[in-house]
């Protein structure tokens, strides 16, 4: 069953939060991935590759410079749910 | 010339989570070797079911992302530099005077073999981007030179067993070379895996003692059948006299000489003679313009292996001769087993601790000492060291032919 945005946005904070150490709350929609989380290319391609994994979902590598924003990241993966 | 002064210690080993701790627990002959409690020993039929692990866990003194971005190997090098670098007053010094050299002997074994397992059971996708910078040897002098700024050179000279003295030889070479004021330096290990277990085993090198983990190492002992994996890291800070001095640092101990030596004979036996070994060590005493009467403690390399245990003492004796019977020899494997790569780092912080605290650490497990043996061997309790000025050698060799003597001097 598809997950709710909500849901997306709870776990991929997680993954957020337990891999770079940005408090989980601070991982909310329109907060920049690079510019206001400050993760770098090469942990955002590790959070990337866990939320792949985590909701069964693919992101093609061209895909992932589109998502911008935490809001970016979530409608991307809520959409491309089965 | 220039002197190098240790000003800062560190490390995390099968005896205590840091230098206090583990210094405590050698004096009192502890041991931290104890039965592993992971499945996979019986799932995969491992013959040796013990080792020396780290008494305190990473897990509990790093963050989650820490513990996520490092290997095991890593993580152990940068709790151990923090507690040196705090230990050294954390020094003030310009980033491109500051130096790494932090070595291991087998790198990031749990990273590649956990990616292995992840691209086998899930495929390509899912191995992690951070895998290579985790693995890589370099990785934990990457990670140290990162942690404190480092930016006059960051080295890993990878030598097996002898890794983490190399480093520390490295470290030295910086400072008188001009290269460096400051270097972090030393050793880690991480590699209680199956595979370095069971790769070990079938080089007949470990003990076989499952049901006495503790007992298992036992250098120089008539009984000894082979040595005890462990791990953990061992960072000491080095500066060159003046910048300590000028800073108003406290020095430890000097480091007055380093030796390097192969032996071009094996690639996993030492020469049976020992003379790389024997050189390795006259030639840290003449580097520091040192004699070998001077000598009054050596922190052996003795793993507890039947042939290399002898072949060190007959090196020792033919360097030292009578003033071997002297000569206060202490083999602290034989309470956290091999720490491998960590090695030379951890047991050249005894020497320093010895030559500080004037007392020898012991050996223990030893019950029946090798007939053969020529050397005034420390067992079970400490001993006094003679006042006034002292030498404390360390040494680490390794697989390979690789042989490192550090000489050691007091403050």
């Amino acid at each position: 069953m598809a997950l709710s945005e909500k849901e997306v946005l709870a776990g991929l904070a997680e993954i957020v939060a337990e891999e770079t150490g940005v408090d989980a709350a601070e991982v909310v929609g329109d907060k920049s991935f690079t510019d206001d989380l400050d993760i770098d290319s090469l942990s955002m391609m590790t959070i990337v590759t866990l939320a792949e994994e985590k909701f069964d979902v693919r992101i093609p590598d061209e895909e992932v410079k589109n998502l911008v924003t935490v809001g970016d990241a979530v409608a991307y993966i809520t959409g491309a749910q089965s | 010339m220039t002197k190098v002064a240790i000003t800062g210690l560190g490390m995390t080993t099968p005896l205590g989570g840091d230098v206090p701790s583990t210094w405590e627990a050698a004096l009192d002959g502890r041991s931290g070797v104890r039965t592993l409690d992971n499945d996979w020993v019986e799932k995969y039929g491992l013959e040796v079911s013990f080792a020396g692990q780290v008494a305190v866990r990473p897990e509990e003194v790093l963050t989650r992302p820490e513990m996520k971005r490092m290997d095991p190997s890593a993580q152990m090098a940068i709790i151990a530099t923090r507690e040196a670098w705090a230990n050294a007053g954390s020094p003030e010094v310009d980033p491109d005077r500051l130096g790494a050299a932090v070595s291991s002997g087998i790198g990031g074994v749990w990273t590649l073999l956990n990616a292995w397992d992840t691209l086998k059971e899930k495929g390509a996708a899912r191995v992690l981007p951070l895998t290579v910078p985790m693995l890589m040897p370099n990785s934990p002098a990457a990670y140290v030179e990162l942690e404190i700024g480092a930016r006059a050179g960051a080295h890993a000279p990878v030598s097996a067993c002898a890794s983490g003295a190399e480093a520390i030889a490295t470290g030295y070479r910086m400072i008188l070379e001009g290269r460096a004021d400051v270097v972090v330096a030393g050793g880690t290990e991480a590699a209680t895996h199956p595979v370095t277990l069971a790769s070990f085993g079938a080089m007949q090198a470990l003990s076989r003692r499952n049901d006495d983990p503790a007992g298992a190492s036992r250098p120089y002992d008539v009984t000894r059948d082979g040595f005890v994996m462990g791990e953990g890291s061992g960072i000491i800070v080095l500066e060159s006299e003046e910048f300590a001095k000028a800073r108003g640092a406290r020095i430890y101990a000097y480091l007055a000489g380093v030796g390097l030596t192969s032996d071009a004979y094996h690639i996993a036996a030492p020469e049976p003679n020992g003379r790389g070994q024997a050189r390795a060590m006259r030639l840290a005493l003449e580097s520091g313009g040192l004699s070998p009467q001077n000598v009054a403690h050596i922190n052996a390399h003795a793993t507890s292996t039947v042939v290399g245990d002898m072949i060190e003492a007959r090196a020792i004796r033919s360097l030292l001769g009578a003033h071997a019977d002297r000569t206060l020899l202490s083999a602290t494997k034989s309470m956290m087993g091999h720490l491998l790569g960590g090695a030379g780092a951890v047991e050249s912080i005894l020497v320093i601790k010895a030559i500080q605290d004037r007392k020898a650490p012991p050996t223990i497990n030893v019950t029946q000492p090798d007939p053969e043996l020529e050397v005034d061997l420390v067992c079970d309790i400490p001993r006094a060291m003679p006042q006034g000025d002292v030498v404390g050698i360390n040494n680490s060799f390794g697989f390979g032919g690789h042989n490192c003597a550090l000489a050691f001097t007091n403050a």
